[in-house]
């Protein structure tokens, strides 16, 4: 690599120095704008003891839901889980330790986390399981809890297009937790559609500014759709 | 008769107003948009990242990039913009989201609200519940008045662990809609040929009636 071209050439150089025992954040809402191929690499790689922080854990034979088998991912830190039968059986049996985390809650501790923010005030989960141990104050007569920011060693994020500097656009609402993500890794590797060189993208139009990309790899996506609902033609 | 799920949502869509940033929750709610009426415009925001969700696509318009908060593949409206989760949220937490709607277990006449969880059964998690319902100062909750054995949803203190405190003033059951003020329910109107005793029967915290309790038109 030289200056800042974050192109790296295989999944395996993408995901390299993840070890067991890290935290892995992912993008993604669904299988809406899951980095595929690099929870693939993830997997094949076989790291252990993994706390995973995304929105979902995804389906039993797509997206993060592939890491269960072998039983890679030790916690996790979602939103809403449970659309596959072994996440299930793993968090039934304590196999898993799951943290359920308010959806906005979870997209602003990553945000804060990126962003060097260590902790935040929020009135989401007051007076529910969520506040329990957590400070509490009020401001202007309101209750709020303190939320601490999350961090990763690595983030996983994909994109729709960047430019070899890792500026990155994403595509309609494949969007989701991925640029909070990508702020918040130690090494954040993204994926994408296409590559394209520095100077091609409108500097107006970046999502995610280059600096928070330390690797870029190019692939194909099988972009899975988890509830396809449908009009009839001509309504 | 208890209203349908449609008349439920038929009568939420009254309670909308023209300009109005919406959101819908899934199930109930999602129908209301299918009862918008006729020159009027709302604006429906999926709390993924999607302000201005559409119709459903046809075969031929569907797009993995594009789904809803029930990841259901869905369209862009008009006028339609796209934006982060953390940007979504600051819409929802921030209180620029007019009227927020959705499904619960549970509510009592503190407004608080249960919708998440059962304990010691499988829990799928919050999502985006909590924000929504901490965010959102006007919020309509829809839900069968009772459970299949007759048990009120309507209580004076929640069972089950909660959503959100103090946080919900209205609430549209198949049976009746219900207003929460000053640690009450407050009977506004009645579903068609559904009695005032059979909602007082069915409701188990405190409620507050008038002598004339007008019946849903529809």
């Amino acid at each position: 690599m030289a200056g800042f071209n974050k192109v790296v050439n295989s999944y395996e150089e993408a995901m390299a120095g993840l070890t067991d025992n890290m935290t892995v954040i992912s993008g993604g809402f669904g299988l809406c704008g899951i980095p595929e191929n690099l929870i693939s690499e993830i997997k094949r790689k076989g790291s252990k003891g993994i706390t995973l922080v995304s929105n979902n854990c995804g389906v039993d034979d797509f997206g993060l839901g592939v890491l269960l088998p072998d039983r890679q991912i030790k916690k996790i830190i979602a939103s809403y889980v449970g659309e596959n039968a072994e996440f299930e059986r793993q968090m039934m049996s304590g196999e898993l330790e799951v943290e359920l985390t308010p959806q906005g809650t979870l997209a602003e501790k990553m945000r804060a986390g990126g962003a060097g923010i260590p902790a935040f005030y929020t009135a989401t989960g007051v007076g529910t399981p969520v506040a329990e141990g957590k400070d509490e104050r009020q401001f202007n007569g309101r209750d709020y809890i303190l939320e601490e920011a999350i961090t990763g060693d690595f983030a996983i994020v994909k994109a729709w297009k960047a430019d070899k500097y890792g500026n990155l656009i994403f595509r309609k609402t494949a969007r989701n937790f991925n640029p909070m993500a990508a702020t918040a890794g130690k090494i954040t590797v993204v994926e994408v559609e296409e590559i394209v060189e520095p100077g091609e993208l409108n500097p107006d139009e970046i999502h995610t500014p280059g600096i928070y990309v330390n690797r870029l790899i190019q692939g194909t996506f099988e972009k899975r759709i988890e509830q396809r609902t449908t009009r009839p033609a001509g309504e | 008769m208890a209203l349908s799920r449609d008349q439920i949502a038929q009568r939420v869509a009254r309670e909308l107003q023209d300009g109005y940033y919406v959101n819908l929750g899934i199930g109930i709610p999602t129908l209301v948009a299918n009862y918008v009426p006729d020159g009027m415009e709302v604006m429906l925001q999926s709390e993924n990242g999607l302000l201005g969700m559409g119709q459903f696509p046809t075969e031929e318009e569907i797009d993995a990039d594009l789904i809803n908060a029930g990841k259901q593949t869905v369209t862009m409206a008009t006028g339609a913009s796209i934006f982060d989760s953390a940007e979504s949220f600051a819409m929802i937490r921030g209180g620029h989201v007019d009227l927020t709607v959705l499904g619960a277990f549970e509510v009592d006449v503190n407004g608080n609200i249960a919708s998440y969880m059962v304990p010691g059964k499988l829990i799928k998690g919050m999502g985006g519940a909590m924000d929504l319902v901490a965010g959102a100062d006007n919020i309509i909750v829809t839900m069968t008045h009772a459970s299949k054995h007759g048990e009120s949803k309507l209580l004076t203190n929640c069972s089950l662990p909660l959503t959100g405190k103090g946080c919900i003033k209205k609430v549209l059951t198949d049976l009746a809609f219900i207003e929460i003020k000053d640690g009450k329910f407050h009977l506004l109107e009645r579903a068609p040929g559904v009695s005032v005793e059979e909602i007082i029967r069915l409701t188990a915290g405190e409620l507050v009636v008038s002598d004339n309790v007008p019946e849903m038109q529809f």
